[in-house]
C-alpha cells in the first residue's frame, strides 16, 4: 500500500529525530576534544576516567540512589493502595480522589516545587534529601497508579472469590493470589518511579537544601564549558542505565499482562 | 460477595486513605497556602519572606496583584515596579507564544505517527512501536535539553550537517535566536506526549465506519477528513492540553538553551520565590499564570466541545 509506505518512512524519520540527541551524546563522550563541536577529533575514554575520579559526583550518586530508592518504594506502596482501592471497590468520591492523585501529571513542575517549598518554609522544616523525597513521591505516584491500575484491572475477580470461598481470609487471599499476579506490575512501577526520581531536576534543585544529586550536578556542569565533556560521559551512562531499566520494566509489564491472560494494549500510559 | 455497599465503601476508603492524605498534605495544602500568600502583605509593604520573624503579622491585600498592572509610575507604582510589571508581562506573553508554537508543532508532527501505528502496524507490534516512541521521554530531561545546546550551537550538529551538504557556508548558530531554539528543544522534548493520546483515540475509531464511508463513495482522503479526524479530535484536544500546560511552565529550557536571556514565566516565579525570597509576590505570579493557563485551556476545550462528550 503506497499510502502506508509514505507514513512508514515519515514515522521512521520521526523516530530518528527523536533519538538524535541520545545518539549524539556518546559520540562526544568518546571524543578527544575539550569543545563540543563537529568534526570529531579522535577516540578517548579519558572523560569517563575524569568523571569517575570526581568525589562530588560520587557523593551526588549516593544521594541520588537514596532519594530514588526511597521514592520508588513509597510511590509504589501508595500506588498499590490507590490502584487496588479504585479497581476493586466502589466508593463515593472516587472520581475526585483519584483525579487529585493524578493532578501533578498536568501541573507545571515549577508550581509543584514552589508550592511545596512555601509549605516547608512556613512549617519550618529544614530542606534535605528527605524533602526531595516528599516532592518526588508526589510527582511519581500518578505513574505508579496508572501502571498498577492496569495491572489490577487485568486480574480475574473469580480467582479471588474462589480463594475466599475456600476459606482464605481477605489478607491471605491478597498475599497468596493477588500479589503474585500483579507482581510484574509492581516491579514495573518500581523501576519507572525510580527512573523518574533519578532524572528529576526542579524539585531536586529547590527542595534539596544544597545536597548534591545527579540531575543538579549535570545541570550545573552543562553551564560551564570546561566541565561539559566529563558530564557527557556521565550522561551517556545515565541514559544507558535509564534505557536498561525501562526495557526491564516493559518486560515485566508485558509478562504481567500475559500472566493475567489479558490483551496487550501497549504502552505505560 | 455479600459485601453491602457501605462495607465496600468503607474498605475502599480505608485502602485509599494513605495516598489520599499524602496528596492532601503535599499538594492541596501547599497550593492553598500559595493561593493565600498571593493576597498577603506585611506592615509598610515589606516583602513576605518565610518563615516569618517574631512580631510579623500578615494582612490581606491586593497590592501584589496591583503591582502586576503597574504600567506607568505613580504614587503606588515605583519605577522598579513598572520595569518589573513590563518584564513579567513580556515573560508571560513569551511563555504563551512558545507553548502555543510547541503545541502546534508537536501535535501536527505527532498525528501521522499515531495514525501510522494505529492503522498500519500489526496489532502484535503496536506496543513495541509505542515503547520505542516513549523511551526518549523517560531519559533525563536535563540531559536531553542540554544536548540541544550542542546540536543547535556554533559548529554543532545542525551547522555541520547543513554545511556538509552545502546549504550554508557560515555556521548558523541557531542558539543565538533564543526563542526559536527554545521552541525546537521543547517540541522535541514533548513529542511522545502528543503521540500517545492521539493514538489512544485513533484506536477507538470504529473501523467499520471507515469502510462504510468508502462504500458510500468517499475517497480515502475525504473519509479521513469527515470520519477519522473528527472521531479522533478528543485525543488531539488531550494532546494539546498535555503539551501546552507543562510547556508554559518550563524552567530548564530557558535556563540552558536561552542562557537565561529569554526568561519564561517559571523563571520569574523562581526568581521571586527562591532568589529574592519574596514568597508573596512569587505566589501572586504563580496564581496569575495558572489562572491565565486555565482560562486558555478552558476556552480551547469549549471551542472543541462538539468533538468531545463521546458517541451517543
Amino acid at each position: 500500500m503506497k499510502q502506508g509506505l509514505g507514513l512508514r518512512t515519515y514515522t521512521v524519520i520521526y523516530l530518528l529525530v527523536l533519538y538524535g540527541p541520545i545518539i549524539i551524546l556518546p559520540l562526544f563522550a568518546f571524543n578527544d576534544a575539550t569543545t563540543v563541536a563537529f568534526p570529531l577529533s579522535g577516540f578517548t575514554t579519558k572523560w569517563f576516567g575524569q568523571m569517575l575520579a570526581d568525589a562530588n559526583l560520587r557523593k551526588a550518586l549516593v544521594n541520588s540512589l537514596i532519594v530514588s530508592l526511597s521514592t520508588a518504594t513509597l510511590a509504589t506502596t501508595l500506588g498499590i493502595l490507590a490502584a487496588r482501592s479504585a479497581v476493586r471497590y466502589s466508593w463515593p468520591g472516587k472520581g475526585i480522589v483519584m483525579g487529585s492523585i493524578m493532578v501533578p501529571l498536568v501541573l507545571p513542575e515549577m508550581i509543584v516545587a514552589m508550592a511545596l517549598l512555601v509549605l516547608l518554609l512556613a512549617a519550618g522544616i529544614k530542606l534535605s534529601l528527605f524533602t526531595i523525597i516528599l516532592g518526588h513521591v508526589l510527582i511519581a505516584m500518578p505513574f505508579a497508579v496508572a501502571i498498577l491500575s492496569s495491572a489490577f484491572q487485568s486480574l480475574d475477580k473469580s480467582l479471588e472469590e474462589a480463594a475466599l470461598d475456600l476459606g482464605e481470609t481477605g489478607w491471605s487471599t491478597f498475599r497468596l493470589i493477588v500479589l503474585p499476579l500483579v507482581m510484574p506490575g509492581i516491579l514495573a512501577s518500581f523501576l519507572i518511579t525510580f527512573t523518574i526520581s533519578i532524572d528529576e531536576f526542579i524539585i531536586a534543585n529547590f527542595l534539596g537544601g544544597g545536597e548534591p544529586v545527579l540531575s543538579v550536578f549535570v545541570f550545573t556542569a552543562f553551564r560551564f564549558p570546561s566541565t561539559v565533556p566529563p558530564v557527557l560521559a556521565l550522561g551517556t551512562m545515565l541514559v544507558a542505565f535509564s534505557i536498561l531499566l525501562l526495557t526491564i520494566a516493559e518486560y515485566f509489564r508485558r509478562r504481567g499482562v500475559a500472566k493475567a491472560g489479558g490483551k496487550d494494549t501497549g504502552g505505560f500510559l | 460477595m455479600g459485601n453491602t455497599p457501605s462495607a465496600e465503601a468503607k474498605a475502599g476508603w480505608t485502602l485509599v486513605s494513605p495516598p489520599a492524605i499524602y496528596v492532601l498534605l503535599m499538594l492541596a495544602a501547599p497550593l492553598l497556602l500559595v493561593f493565600g500568600l498571593s493576597f498577603a502583605g506585611l506592615e509598610g509593604g515589606a516583602k513576605v519572606s518565610l518563615p516569618l520573624q517574631e512580631g510579623q503579622d500578615l494582612h490581606f491585600t491586593l497590592s501584589n496583584y496591583a503591582k502586576l498592572f503597574c504600567w506607568s509610575a505613580s504614587d503606588t507604582c515605583s519605577s522598579t515596579d513598572v520595569r518589573m510589571a513590563q518584564a513579567t508581562a513580556t515573560a508571560m506573553g513569551r511563555s504563551l507564544l512558545v507553548a502555543a508554537l510547541v503545541t502546534l508543532t508537536t501535535v501536527l508532527l505527532a498525528y501521522p505517527v499515531a495514525y501510522y501505528v494505529s492503522f498500519h502496524v500489526h496489532p502484535s507490534k503496536k506496543s513495541l512501536w509505542l515503547f520505542l516512541i516513549t523511551i526518549p521521554f523517560w531519559t533525563s530531561y536535563v540531559i536531553r535539553v542540554a544536548l540541544w545546546r550542542t546540536i543547535l550551537g556554533y559548529d554543532g550538529a545542525v551547522d555541520a550537517a547543513l554545511g556538509a551538504v552545502g546549504i550554508i557556508d557560515q555556521p548558523l548558530n541557531l542558539l543565538q535566536y533564543g526563542t526559536l531554539a527554545i521552541v525546537i528543544t521543547l517540541s522535541h522534548a514533548y513529542a511522545p506526549f502528543a503521540v500517545l493520546p492521539i493514538f489512544v483515540s485513533l484506536e477507538k475509531v470504529d473501523r467499520s465506519l471507515l469502510e462504510a464511508g468508502q462504500d458510500l463513495g468517499e475517497s480515502r482522503w475525504t473519509t479521513f477528513l469527515r470520519v477519522t479526524l473528527p472521531l479522533s479530535m478528543a485525543g488531539v484536544v488531550a494532546a494539546v492540553l498535555i503539551v501546552f500546560i507543562p510547556t508554559v511552565g518550563d524552567y530548564v529550557t530557558p535556563e540552558l538553551i536561552g542562557s537565561g536571556k529569554v526568561p519564561m514565566i517559571a523563571n520569574f516565579i523562581e526568581t521571586q520565590m527562591w532568589k529574592l525570597r519574596n514568597q508573596a509576590m512569587g505566589s501572586t505570579l504563580a496564581v496569575s499564570s495558572m489562572l491565565i493557563v486555565a482560562v486558555v485551556a478552558t476556552l480551547f476545550v469549549l471551542a472543541n466541545r462538539r468533538f468531545l462528550g463521546g458517541r451517543k
